[in-house]
């Protein structure tokens, strides 16, 4: 096997060494009863090219949709990837490396990562944010557990309009160990209903995402003046941090934390995963943050280096007190995802930004232009949510089939939003598209 | 060593990337603007972050410069213990970027992902058959999220049989994310010693398992890199007073088609596709830690689950006994078609090769430099070895300095300082794709480290001098941190 390179005189050799007389008789150690006597029921080994047609084959039954006009966001979005980025992601120094326990071997990741944790919190208008975690939703979870921390109370509240995976993801998270979850209801212009926060002082937090589960862009100055007076920390999530090129940032409007997906900056949809936590707060909480910090240093002749530090937060010194158990965060999502953001620019982002709200917004007026029923008015980004008729069901198998995906079905999450459906349009998409798809589902 | 492996090369110098661009130039190649400006509302429109502009050149100079200073397992052997960090193939980076998998949104139609839900469904099949276990959830996104999801599972099957309990038992030995993992659950980590031999004793756990405590939490090959021998008995005491067996699988690559998991008395492990698996690592992520378990317990794996109905793969949350959602989807479905390629390249004998030679190369390295550092346990290991550095100490040299000397020829250092039970740790895990030209070349690179500390010390407290910069100052870092330009 190419895999392994011992040949049968090094084996025979190493086993001199050792005082062994066979590879078996290496495990001595392991008892009778916990020995494999079975062979592992395992296909066949595949040599590197029967392994590239089966992986062909198997990529080639979805191939075809790849190619299809998907109007679904909903947590996932369809962006143009420069090919700079993914040929930069083949320098193997970086993809081989462990995390960056060994700094002096290790100044790339480090000084990339703290770009990307730099990079971070300038887009969301806070102090300081971490070297990443898994996802948008557990990077949600582990942003209401630093607040009950911080806070020491046991009880959150979380707007509606996040989306449901990451509040069942927070359910998971807090419900084993008895925190309360209130959830906020939502108002008729597509915004969370904020207004029976005033009899609540008891809350760790308040959280919002913005641009929400519908793509509204929520109020985020008059939330952030609401938990200055109850006493709450602001928590702000997000799907698509694109928005922040064009929107005023959380940190500017009183957020506390600002968290979510970052799968937009330049990584592929991947079914799903991986994708990429971002998480940044205001610096007096820095020290409560859950993660991976990358600092700045010097070293013996006074030069500027980059170490992991911070780290008494952590589980391996901390252990059960530990600001967080994650240890494997994302970060080559990280490292991508600051690619993207350098690849952009202040000026790229602005611009590309804009593009996107121009043509969510110009799908939007055409379906209403085509009489469709756009139900919340409130101004949104790349998503927005659309009432189709009652036996839309049928139109969109039937574009199911050209190909065309029209949006995510709402009724799942919300009963009361029968055939209301969720859709998105990035730069992906050209003008052309849209009219072809209005075209379709007017006929 | 008459060729070191580290000479000095040309490295360039690369500021930040604030400190470098000038507004007006791009990276980007913007899409054709084809409709009109909507309006915006002022009330919500921002300034847009400070971002420095660059060129696209600039973007990829700068990246491979930092590369450059960088070292992973495709630049030399990187012997970390606990973290597995063999050869990733190469092949399974290009069919992980197939654009029938990298293209595709989660929430499609099922008939329009087939390939997708069909390859996890066959690598749950692959991981269950490779852990003897019953049912697998590849949803956690890496080893202490699958830590997480095996307290969580736990709780649930308690819960679900009306008993409360507040405790876990774990062993020093234990990885620092399992008390923090189980902390998540309201489980209060109650501490158990391991024996002289480096492994744990049925007596000392029938000690403190009683009827407030859910389990173990057991790591098998443990951070010593020894078989846990008594797991049977073990699982025996806990078992009888109603507990329940996590065992953390991060050192899986031990014991891969030698060890029955589901005969040993496990009811949930973990798994690190990082780590056994052969997926790269990525400078600390993204892995991915799916969880197995016996029969008794899939009723209560994560949700969504994947199921098959009329020849047809779906995926299905209707599992009303499941701990819930852990992941914004499915899990880190990109890494797991590397260790799905990375399985079918092996096969069964493959892969049992590839834990017996892993076990060869860690007892080569200990037979081999145990005449220059103290070996706190002299037993067989399984695939690491941890030596300490109580024979240096009288010339005042550490563990650290130790490591850090073997930068300077061309070797990632070993875990230091961990495990926590053996002072100045130095764990050392090969992994089996280290030929034995290579692993000769660590060993004698580390006697020589071993010699210059007796000799010339100073060598050592100086080290490293041939990386990008010289040895750090973590304290600094954190007295007065700065992590912002």
């Amino acid at each position: 096997m190419r895999y392994l390179p011992h040949t049968p005189e090094d084996m025979a050799a190493m086993l001199q060494a050792v005082g062994r007389e066979s590879l078996d008789d290496l495990f001595a150690t392991v008892p009778d009863e916990c020995r494999r006597r079975d062979t592992m029921n395992l296909p066949e080994p595949l040599t590197e090219w029967e392994l590239d047609d089966h992986m062909a084959a198997l990529s080639g039954e979805s191939e075809p949709h790849t190619a299809a006009m998907v109007f679904m966001g909903a947590g996932r979005y369809e962006h143009f990837i420069p090919e700079s980025i993914r040929y930069l992601l083949g320098r193997s120094e970086l993809t081989t490396a462990y995390t960056p326990y060994q700094p002096e071997m290790s100044q790339g990741t480090l000084q990339a990562i703290y770009e990307y944790q730099t990079l971070t919190a300038r887009l969301l208008g806070l102090d300081a944010a971490n070297a990443s975690l898994y996802d948008g939703a557990s990077a949600l979870a582990e942003a209401l557990l630093m607040a009950m921390r911080v806070t020491r109370k046991k009880k959150v509240a979380l707007s509606g309009l996040i989306h449901p995976h990451y509040l069942q993801v927070v359910q998971t998270y807090l419900e084993p160990a008895g925190l309360e979850i209130i959830l906020l209801p939502y108002l008729e212009n597509g915004r969370t209903d904020v207004s029976g926060l005033q009899s609540e002082d008891d809350l760790a937090a308040v959280a919002l995402q913005s641009p929400n589960f519908w793509g509204c862009i929520e109020d985020l100055g008059g939330m952030g003046d609401l938990c200055r007076e109850n006493g709450a920390f602001f928590v702000t999530a997000f799907t698509e941090p694109l928005a922040y090129g064009i929107f005023k940032s959380p940190g500017s409007q009183g957020a506390h934390i600002a968290c979510g997906e970052g799968q937009s900056f330049g990584i592929p949809r991947w079914f799903g995963g991986p994708g990429l936590g971002m998480f940044a707060c205001r610096c007096q909480y820095m020290r409560n943050m859950p993660g991976r910090l990358v600092g700045q240093t010097e070293d013996k002749q006074g030069r500027r280096g980059f170490v992991l530090t911070l780290a008494t937060r952590e589980q391996h010194i901390r252990r059960e007190k530990a600001t967080s158990n994650i240890c494997t965060n994302s970060s080559l999502c990280a490292l991508t995802a600051s690619m993207y953001m350098a690849s952009l620019g202040g000026t790229g982002i602005k611009e590309l930004s804009r593009l996107n709200y121009d043509k969510a917004a110009y799908l939007k007026e055409s379906l209403r232009h085509a009489g469709f029923n756009i139900p919340f008015a409130s101004s949104c980004f790349n998503e927005f949510v659309v009432e189709f008729p009652p036996d839309f069901e049928t139109t969109y198998n039937r574009l199911l089939k050209k190909n065309m995906v029209a949006g995510l079905p709402l009724s799942k999450w919300y009963p009361e939003l029968k055939h209301h459906y969720l859709l998105c349009v990035t730069e992906v998409r050209t003008r052309a598209d849209m009219d072809a798809f209005v075209k379709e589902v007017a006929s | 060593m008459n060729k070191p492996l580290a000479p000095t090369g040309l490295n360039l110098n690369e500021p930040l990337l604030w400190e470098m661009g000038k507004p007006g130039r791009s990276g980007f190649s913007m899409p054709t603007r084809d409709v009109e400006p909507f309006p915006l509302d002022d009330d919500l429109a921002g300034e847009g972050p400070d971002f420095p502009d660059l060129s696209e050149m600039g973007v990829v100079r700068h990246y491979t410069r930092l590369s450059q200073w960088n070292f992973g397992v495709d630049t030399g052997m990187y012997p970390l213990g606990s973290c597995t960090m063999k050869y990733n193939p190469k092949i399974n980076e290009k069919v992980s970027q197939l654009r029938g998998f990298s293209g595709l949104h989660p929430m499609l139609p099922a008939p329009m992902t087939q390939g997708a839900l069909r390859l996890m469904a066959r690598l749950e099949r692959f991981l269950g058959e490779i852990t003897a276990m019953d049912a697998v959830s590849l949803q956690p996104a890496a080893g202490a999220q699958g830590e997480l999801a095996g307290m969580l599972l736990i709780h649930a099957y308690l819960k679900d049989r009306g008993i409360k309990r507040n405790k876990i038992i774990i062993p020093d030995t234990a990885h620092g994310t399992n008390p923090a993992s189980a902390a998540l659950c309201g489980y209060r980590p109650v501490r158990v010693a391991s024996g002289e031999k480096g492994i744990l004793t049925p007596e000392s756990v029938a000690q403190v398992m009683d009827e407030d405590t859910a389990g173990i939490m057991i790591t098998n090959p443990n951070t010593l890199g020894l078989f846990e021998e008594n797991i049977k008995d073990i699982a025996r005491i806990v078992h009888e007073k109603g507990g329940q067996v996590y065992c953390d699988g991060a050192n899986m690559n031990a014991i891969m088609g030698m060890v029955h998991m589901g005969n040993s008395g496990v009811d949930v492990l973990h798994l690190n596709l990082h780590k056994t698996f052969s997926t790269p690592h990525g400078g600390g992520g993204p892995g991915a830690g799916p969880v197995c378990v016996a029969s008794h317990l899939a009723p209560f794996l994560p949700t969504p689950r994947i199921i098959e109905k009329d020849g047809l793969y779906h995926v299905s949350e209707d599992f009303p006994q499941s701990i819930g959602r852990l992941h914004s989807f499915l899990g880190n479905f990109g890494v797991m078609i590397k260790a799905y390629a990375y399985i079918l390249s092996m096969g069964a004998a493959g892969l049992r090769k590839t834990s017996q030679l892993a076990v060869l190369n860690a007892n080569y390295i200990k037979e081999n430099l145990k005449s220059v550092l103290q070996l706190p346990y002299d037993r067989p290991c399984m695939h690491e070895c941890v030596f300490s550095d109580k024979l240096q100490r009288d010339q005042k040299i550490t563990t650290l300095d130790m490591a850090k000397r073997l930068m300077d020829f061309g070797f990632h250092p070993p875990t230091i300082y961990f495990p926590l039970v053996v002072d100045g740790a130095i764990m050392i895990e090969p992994t089996e794709t280290e030929s034995l030209e290579e692993i000769d070349r660590f060993i004698e690179a580390f006697k020589m480290v071993a010699a210059e500390a007796e000799q010339s010390p100073d060598l050592l407290r100086g080290a490293p001098k041939r990386c990008r910069v010289e040895r750090l100052d973590e304290t600094l870092a954190a007295r007065r941190p700065c992590l912002m330009g």
